[in-house]
């Protein structure tokens, strides 16, 4: 960490002076670190007609922490990412053995599951309030120890998108297709959605539950607008993902507004250029 | 290995009924209906069969019960030269269409290189694996597409671009489900052509879900109506001709025309 304090000496604004706003830089790298993970994720999350999907995921994960806070964790993230796995897996079993559309069934469990938590977490008489950081997520909050946590899941998706990716594309591109060549296809859904949910889980405390499904979906969208094929695609995806949140971050610190709907705010107009500009890449 | 073999064996004695494909007593049921029942088909390698019959006969269901996909009764046995039952025969499908959206930022060269190895597609593309795939398309005259996305291609170019992707590893039998719409009639010729080129060059066992009966009578070396089960087969012009075919297609007004034509 003091190496990455000692860098951002280097920059020209007040709070990278040395020995101030220890909190701005550790929000800065965590950033830098979280960014590219959505982006990758959302590359596929877009072409899989998921993002109804990871937005239900996010209130599973929610239940997760209000089942957690009841059983008396004081970090209750641990029972979040459990519970969001099955979670994710439920719905993902359903969606294949129902015949159902997959949007009602998503909503099915999305809003049971929003509604649950709610329920668990006021039981008793309890004030809701604590939970609000979940709803809003507080990105200067992040300490040193969590920083190393997320760089090491950016590590294990990174790995994760290196092995798996080719086996996501064709299932998204045609399950019978896909199944001809010998994959299992139930279970690549399974996988993906899982990776999905944990890192929707964790990081949902510092990002907000509210915004969290548009740092999967905007990016990859807009990189979707001009890009001609996947390398494109996965390239502009984390450019604009890093790009929205380190100006997101910056920006908040200016105007001081909360930093998960900034950087959204700012992914959001990159996808209008982006839509605009799509004639021109076709 | 065992590919290689098998069609060694095949091409020495003409193959002639000695490897072939024998679905026996095929019936499929999903829900409470019954779409496939009593299907018996003895389908040879090196023929071109072509499947026809009206809309929700189950032929598209055949073809995912023949992959796998789709839950099925009765059996499926592949059988190489010497009657000796072989397991797991490389399959090469060519679906119907893609469930991506035309935007999709999916390229010819995108899906191809997802399907030939595990290095992910969306590092870097390497010069050797493109040379390769541009010699894959080149069969089907698709080597022009490869760098163009899957939604920005016509039907017929589609239609040739996975039937390029099932070429690749030579399957020991192709599935075809042709799309119901989309495809020019040069596309169509085009397509038809390369398919019946196949079955000469490498021997192939070829089954083809058809809706274009023009075709079916200029290509296929048998033809099966089916229609929850399997109402005739064998060459085209006897089924064609058949009073099945005729009663299936409610073409009965067509046959009266035909027969007093020839009375006068």
């Amino acid at each position: 960490m003091e190496f990455w304090y000692r860098l951002l000496e280097i920059l020209p604004f007040e709070w990278a002076k040395a020995g101030q706003m220890i909190f701005m830089k550790n929000a800065l790298l965590s950033i830098i670190l979280l960014t590219p993970i959505f982006a990758l994720l959302g590359t596929m999350v877009v072409n899989n007609r998921m993002s109804f999907f990871s937005d239900a995921l996010g209130h599973g994960a929610f239940t997760g922490v209000a089942i957690g806070g009841l059983l008396g964790f004081v970090q209750p993230i641990g029972s979040a990412v459990l519970f969001s796995i099955i979670f994710a897996f439920l719905i993902a079993l359903i969606k294949h053995k129902s015949k159902m559309a997959s949007d009602t069934v998503i909503g099915v469990f999305s809003s049971t599951a929003i509604a649950l938590g709610i329920f668990l977490a006021t039981l008793g008489g309890k004030n809701f309030a604590k939970l609000n950081t979940y709803l809003i997520g507080d990105i200067l909050s992040i300490t040193p120890k969590e920083i190393a946590l997320i760089a090491i899941v950016l590590l294990l998706v990174t790995v994760f998108w290196l092995l798996v990716f080719n086996r996501l594309l064709m299932v998204s591109v045609n399950q019978s297709l896909a199944g001809s060549r010998g994959i299992h296809t139930f279970w690549y859904e399974v996988i993906f959605s899982c990776a999905v949910a944990i890192i929707v889980t964790v990081s949902m405390s510092w990002i907000g539950l509210l915004v969290i499904n548009s740092f999967l979906v905007l990016p990859a969208a807009s990189a979707r607008n001009i890009a001609q094929n996947q390398r494109q695609y996965h390239l502009l995806a984390v450019i604009f993902s890093v790009f929205s949140g380190i100006s997101g971050l910056v920006l908040s610190y200016y105007i001081e507004t909360a930093t998960g709907s900034t950087i959204v705010i700012i992914s959001a107009i990159i996808f209008f250029i982006t839509y605009g500009l799509r004639k021109k890449f076709a | 290995m065992k590919k290689a073999h098998i069609l060694e064996s095949c091409s020495q004695q003409q193959c002639c009924g000695l490897c072939c494909t024998k679905i026996e007593n095929f019936g499929v049921t999903l829900g409470n209906t019954e779409i496939l029942k009593n299907v018996n088909l003895h389908i040879h390698c090196g023929e071109l069969t072509a499947i026809i019959g009206p809309n929700g006969a189950g032929k598209s269901t055949l073809i995912k019960a023949i992959l796998g996909e789709v839950a099925h009764t009765g059996s499926l046995k592949y059988v190489q030269a010497q009657q000796r039952a072989y397991q797991d025969p490389v399959i090469g499908y060519v679906p119907q269409s893609l469930n991506l959206d035309s935007t999709s930022p999916t390229s010819v060269l995108d899906l191809f290189l997802s399907c030939r190895s595990r290095f992910p597609a969306w590092i870097i593309k390497r010069r050797k694996e493109v040379e390769k795939i541009k010699e894959k398309l080149a069969v089907v005259k698709a080597d022009h597409l490869i760098n163009r996305r899957l939604g920005a291609l016509s039907g017929g170019e589609l239609q040739r671009v996975l039937l390029a992707l099932a070429l690749d590893p030579v399957p020991d039998m192709l599935l075809l489900d042709e799309p119901v719409s989309g495809i020019d009639k040069n596309g169509m010729e085009l397509f038809y052509e390369t398919v019946s080129a196949l079955r000469e060059a490498y021997d192939l066992t070829i089954i083809l879900v058809s809706h274009d009966l023009d075709m079916v009578q200029r290509y296929a070396d048998r033809v099966v109506l089916l229609n929850q089960s399997v109402l005739k087969a064998g060459p085209p012009d006897e089924v064609l001709q058949s009073q099945s075919f005729y009663d299936t297609f409610s073409l009965g007004w067509q046959k009266q025309k035909y027969t007093e034509g020839d009375k006068n």
